[in-house]
């Protein structure tokens, strides 16, 4: 098996790190800090219930805007700056590349993402004095934000194997948020009476990757258990969805002319 | 004779131009060459002949429209290819918050040594390049001439055959050029062959055992630089000293340049001993004769010009 994808990987995740990254794990210590301190002052059900609808939901964003702004530059900055040049002239296949970059990425966000999750318990032991059993599904909700982010990431990189940065976050946000409302689309289908409509809503439905399934963050924040049937489910459809995205961008960068 | 170190047949480039009307614009026209191993091999032209884009096609970064080559027996499609091959892009430019070390290190992994060869290998390379105390600064510190010679020494990292540079003396001051020269040289002396772009002429005399001449595209010539040029003396150099208070023989102060206290002059083959005797009569002290032949420049200036008057003929340059 090819190790070229590993250190590939192991290169972005340096590069995000020197890059000052992770310093935006500054901005999310400073809202939780505050945010711990404010509710202190409400009743300790709700205050557990702020915390980590909080949390999760800037863990989400703060993913988010780090898997389409650095995704979308993934392939696009090193074009650029030519240094895919050097790269390209070592016994390097175009695909190994790319699965390097989306590895390196990922890394860099599980990282980001533990960290942040650490900080939520913190903020949550802080202001409830304890944990709960049921606080288990605040890590599974993790693990859906972090299958989530790993099928942005793919998106983004996907589109700028072959569009200027601007356009691979336009698509990629657009992607993301037709995704989050992929089931109204199918219900508008099924509302309307045109042929045409129904198969087109249907299409999309299948295509457009389904975000709905990933959150947990409501039932997370209320204590409520997630079955692990779903956890199973969005494991093998992130897992399918990303790698046939990694294809599809494998196919369209391996016949790309670097000007 | 065994199997070339590059062969190139018939490879054509063509971009499409234009934003709504597309139209192709052929880059490299149905080149073919061989470089055998060993050799030194110039690519020579003038900005937009051609020679970045047969690099990036020899190193897969853009395919070509027809054609194809071979680099030591396999096809440039082949990544097995890549092991056997260094290359130097034009102007590189590396990951700047890598320190050298980190980054020869990140290239010589992508090769599969294992840590304890890696660390031998980039302290060797970055010693031979002259970069053994600065392994350890940010690139974003480095000068274009360091740059360069990182660039070198990420190309021979793993110790290849066959070595692309492209246009490795361009933007260096003097003394950039002479260190990235004698490197060349090196490679040279090791058996290895070495092809590189450039269109400063002057290297490619000192350097190579054969060069190609590309323009528009097209390949102009191949051989030995002395073979590209005709070696025929067009003329005689004379330099010379003139006494205090004496003048110049009359047949020669029409076309002799004063430099400094010096003269030059330049004479027919046949003139010379007549331009010599009336230097001696008039008490000159002869510095130095020299033939003159053509240089690569002029063969090369000569063929641009031929290239421009082809694509603009005098009646129409005159509308």
């Amino acid at each position: 098996m090819s190790t070229i994808p590993g250190v590939v990987a192991i290169n972005t995740f340096r590069e995000a790190v020197r890059d000052r990254v992770l310093y935006n794990l500054i901005f999310f210590a400073l809202m939780m800090i505050s945010a711990s301190i404010l509710v202190g002052e409400i009743s300790i059900g709700i205050s557990r219930l702020v915390i980590i609808n909080l949390g999760l939901s800037a863990i989400s964003i703060f993913g988010l805007i780090m898997a389409i702004f650095i995704g979308v530059g993934l392939v696009s900055k090193e074009i650029e700056k030519r240094t895919l040049y050097t790269l390209l002239s070592k016994p390097v296949r175009r695909w190994e590349f790319l699965v390097g970059k989306f590895g390196g990425l990922l890394l860099t966000l599980t990282v980001n993402t533990a960290l942040m999750t650490l900080g939520l318990a913190a903020a949550l032991f802080y202001v409830s004095g304890n944990f709960l059993r049921a606080d288990v599904s605040i890590l599974v909700a993790v693990y859906f934000i972090l299958l989530e982010l790993a099928l942005v990431t793919a998106l983004a990189l996907f589109f700028s194997c072959f569009s200027s940065p601007m356009l691979s976050t336009l698509f990629t946000l657009g992607i993301y948020v037709a995704g989050i409302f992929s089931k109204d689309i199918r219900d508008i289908g099924i509302l309307t009476l045109n042929p045409v409509m129904q198969a087109a809503a249907r299409v999309l439905y299948y295509v457009l990757p389904n975000f709905h399934n990933f959150n947990a963050i409501t039932a997370a924040a209320h204590g409520e258990s997630i079955p692990v049937s779903l956890i199973w489910q969005n494991t093998a459809y992130a897992g399918l969805y990303v790698a046939l995205v990694l294809i599809g961008a494998s196919a369209v960068f391996s016949g790309r002319n670097l000007k | 004779m065994g199997t070339p170190a590059i062969e190139i047949e018939g490879l054509t480039k063509d971009y499409a131009v234009g934003f709504w009307r597309k139209r192709m614009r052929r880059s490299l026209d149905n080149l073919t060459l061989q470089v055998q191993e060993g050799e030194a091999f110039g690519f020579l032209g003038p900005n937009g002949a051609g020679k970045t884009t047969t690099l990036k096609l020899l190193m897969s970064l853009i395919f070509p429209t027809a054609g194809t080559a071979r680099v030591r027996g396999r096809s440039i499609d082949n990544v097995r290819m890549h092991r056997e091959i260094g290359y130097l892009p034009e102007q590189p430019y590396f990951y700047d918050y890598l320190t050298a070390r980190e980054l020869l290190d990140y290239y010589a992994r992508l090769f599969g040594y294992p840590a304890i060869e890696r660390r031998q290998r980039v302290t060797r390379f970055l010693e031979h390049v002259g970069l053994a105390d600065a392994g350890d600064v940010q690139l974003r510190k480095f000068s274009k001439g360091m740059l360069q010679r990182v660039g070198i020494a990420q190309a021979i990292i793993h110790d290849p055959q066959v070595v692309f540079l492209d246009e490795p003396m361009s933007g260096l001051d003097p003394v950039g050029r002479r260190e990235v020269r004698d490197i060349i040289l090196d490679l040279k002396r090791q058996g290895r062959t070495v092809f590189f772009s450039t269109h400063i002429l002057s290297d490619a005399e000192m350097l190579c055992d054969r060069v190609a001449v590309l323009l528009g595209g097209k390949l102009q010539g191949v051989g030995a630089p002395g073979e590209i040029v005709s070696m025929e003396v067009y003329g005689m150099e004379i330099f010379f000293e003139m006494r205090a208070g004496s003048s110049l023989p009359t047949a020669l102060a029409g076309h002799a340049a004063r430099i400094g206290e010096r003269y030059r002059v330049e004479v027919q083959e046949e003139q010379l001993y007549s331009a010599l005797e009336q230097l001696r009569s008039c008490e000159a002290r002869i510095l130095s004769v020299t033939p003159l032949r053509p240089t690569l420049e002029d063969y090369f200036l000569k063929l641009v010009a031929r290239d421009k008057a082809a694509a603009h003929p005098a009646g129409e340059s005159a509308r």
